[in-house]
């Protein structure tokens, strides 16, 4: 099991589009990957449970990946992060 | 007789498709297969996928993007496990765990505090509402494959069900619920049938092939009503399938008076799909293209790609004919949750359209940069929205004039004729619109604003409604200024509020020498079959007299006999 914390950069937050973009990613991978924000946790294949987390700019997101091809994954969700999202 | 909101116009005659999703009851039993009811739960999700994707093969670009979010929805592997642990450890029936499941998600995000949010508790319940059909093995009617033409009665229309319908094969909505700006509205208007909704109960009151008679002016619905009246809506319906035949006889002709005035009769639009429907109706430019809609419900600003790809749609569909875009307009009664705007206690007041545009540049500069690249595709004119001083068309010209020069760096084409105006809404605009019209190219009066500010009026407040009335000898008086005003400068001068489209002020506005008129597309042809019949100089003289009367509802009844 890997982790890693990220902050949200991009302006709206967390809804559909880039929610749509970290599913889309996280499903090529066999980890399981979940974000952690304070109490709230949420599968990150999941699109309701990750726009039920209403993670806004500037949010801390703990990124916890446990699986065959963990790095590889946590990567990629990070570098979604980090491109924020093609925005 | 069922009353409920005309949501758009025309007269139908129809058999009714009673869409029955409401009706599903749901037990709660305690079962014993555990693996069957799993089962049966994948099997309807399956069954649930591929329907989906047969109607997202006919959809457009718009209802796949929802479409697509619906099969997310359906895969969800949160939906999926929460499900089958109340099937497993709770013994519950699959029917029962869905709902539960469903109505947990619905809450959640319908007690989001972002508008945004809240609505896709709509997308959910959509979705969800097909899942469990399919597990009680109804299948939902298939809107893609009516036999024949109906009237579709239903509780509310679903973008899902608007995604899939055939516009040939319907004839008309009723609804129990919603109002003139519900999805269900919007959809009958642009899909031109008639439509009533916000009827209460009428689901239960039809079933599927009781006849049913309405016009959507009326917001009156007949439900097998005695021959007499059929024979009356057949009679109608008739002379307004004539009168429309009669009208699309003028769809290339010229908006000339009988004397000779030459008019440019334009169209408002939303989107290039609009500016489609108004060419077809004989528009001869497009009078507004109100670009906030690109910017509404979605979760982000539009890119710059983005709205350069919309413009030039429009202007490659529009050809020669000019296209007026207007820069932002937002605020006021149109809210961007993405923009964390504060609440304001006036927001049409407040911070709003180019104020926004003129203090958060970035958004402005984005859009003038797709404008200005769009502009080599045909004849763009670029106008600002809620001017109330002459600093503000300064400052706007500069950040356009910056962004210019950007292009120029960049060695981007751009038009090197673009005319620059701005809407005339507020009264201050209106009162030292001698000055303004001498840094400027055009003027468009946006009326429904210019009433408002004019007459401190919130045209949103039923109480006062009364009071908001374009016969009002001030709001006239503002009007006739300004026309005169941007003559003197020799600049032209338009109007693009509802106003413009109003048959009961045409023969007045024609008589103060507006020269463009700009309004729905559906009242194109009207408005220039009404002009082709007046003459310019008796009209001059009843604008004059209309000028001298001091009471609206004496303006009013005077100018109903030039209607």
């Amino acid at each position: 099991m890997i982790s890693k914390t990220v902050v949200l950069k991009n302006d709206t937050g967390l809804h559909a589009r880039p929610a749509t973009l970290v599913i889309k990613e996280a499903s090529k991978f066999q980890s399981n990957i979940t974000f952690i924000k304070g109490t709230q946790e949420s599968n990150a294949k999941s699109i309701m449970g990750l726009m039920a987390m209403g993670i806004k700019k500037g949010e801390e997101v703990e990124i916890k990946v446990d699986g065959p091809d963990e790095k590889e994954t946590l990567d990629t969700i990070i570098a979604l992060f980090e491109s924020n999202f093609g925005e | 007789m069922f009353k409920g909101i005309g949501a758009s116009s025309g007269i139908t005659i129809g058999k009714v498709l009673l869409l029955e999703k409401e009706d599903i009851h749901i037990q709660r039993t305690t079962i014993e297969n555990v693996e069957e009811e799993k089962d049966k739960f994948k099997k309807a999700i399956d069954i649930s996928k591929e329907q989906i994707e047969v109607i997202k093969s006919k959809a457009g670009e718009e209802q796949k993007s929802i479409l697509d979010a619906h099969l997310m929805v359906l895969q969800d592997p949160e939906l999926i496990t929460s499900v089958e642990e109340k099937i497993t450890s709770k013994k519950l029936n699959v029917e029962a765990a869905l709902e539960d499941v469903l109505k947990t998600f619905i809450s959640i995000f319908e007690a989001m505090d972002d508008e945004y949010m809240r609505e896709r508790a709509a997308d959910i319940k959509d979705v969800g509402q097909r899942a469990m059909m399919n597990l009680f093995g109804k299948e939902m009617t298939n809107l893609a494959e009516l036999d024949e033409p109906v009237i579709i009665a239903a509780h509310d229309i679903t973008p899902s069900d608007t995604a899939q319908m055939n516009g040939e094969k319907v004839l008309g909505f009723i609804t129990d619920i919603g109002g003139r700006t519900s999805h269900s509205a919007i959809m009958a208007r642009s899909m031109e049938i008639p439509a009533i909704v916000g009827l209460g109960s009428i689901t239960k009151e039809v079933k599927t092939g009781d006849l049913v008679v309405f016009d959507g002016n009326e917001g009156i619905v007949m439900v097998n009503p005695e021959a007499s009246i059929i024979k009356e809506y057949e009679e109608r319906k008739e002379k307004e399938i004539a009168e429309k035949a009669e009208l699309r006889k003028l769809v290339n002709s010229h908006t000339v008076s009988k004397d000779g005035r030459k008019i440019e009769l334009a169209s408002n639009i939303g989107n290039p799909k609009d500016a489609k429907k108004a060419s077809e109706n004989g528009a001869e430019g497009i009078g507004l293209y109100r670009t906030e809609f690109l910017y509404m419900d979605r979760a982000n600003l539009p890119t710059e790609e983005e709205q350069f790809l919309a413009y030039k749609e429009v202007l490659k569909i529009m050809g020669q004919r000019p296209v007026i875009i207007r820069t932002l307009d937002i605020g006021g009664d149109k809210e961007l949750p993405y923009l964390n705007l504060p609440k304001e206690m006036n927001p049409f007041l407040g911070y709003r359209a180019i104020r926004i545009c003129l203090d958060q540049k970035y958004i402005f500069k984005t859009q003038l940069r797709a404008l200005l690249r769009a502009s080599v595709y045909g004849n763009l004119k670029i106008m600002y929205p809620m001017i109330s001083s002459l600093e503000e068309i300064r400052q706007a010209n500069s950040v356009l004039e910056e962004v210019k020069q950007d292009l120029q760096k960049e060695n981007i084409d751009y038009s090197s004729n673009i005319e620059v105006g701005i809407m005339i809404e507020i009264p201050a605009a209106a009162v030292i619109s001698h000055m303004l019209a001498k840094e400027v190219d055009f003027f468009s009066i946006g009326t429904n604003d210019l009433i408002q500010y004019t007459t401190a009026v919130d045209r949103m407040n039923e109480k006062i409604s009364y009071l908001y009335n374009p016969f009002n000898p001030a709001v006239l008086a503002l009007i006739k200024l300004v026309i005169d005003n941007g003559h003197k400068e020799g600049i032209w001068v338009g109007m693009c509020g509802e106003v413009a489209g109003d048959p009961r002020l045409i023969p007045v506005l024609l008589g103060m020498g507006l020269d463009e008129f700009s309004m729905s597309a559906a009242s194109v042809l009207p408005a220039r079959k009404q002009i082709q019949g007046l003459s310019y100089e008796e009209m001059q003289k009843v604008a004059d007299k209309v000028l001298e009367m001091n009471i609206a509802d004496a303006i009013e009844a005077f100018v109903k006999q030039y209607q």
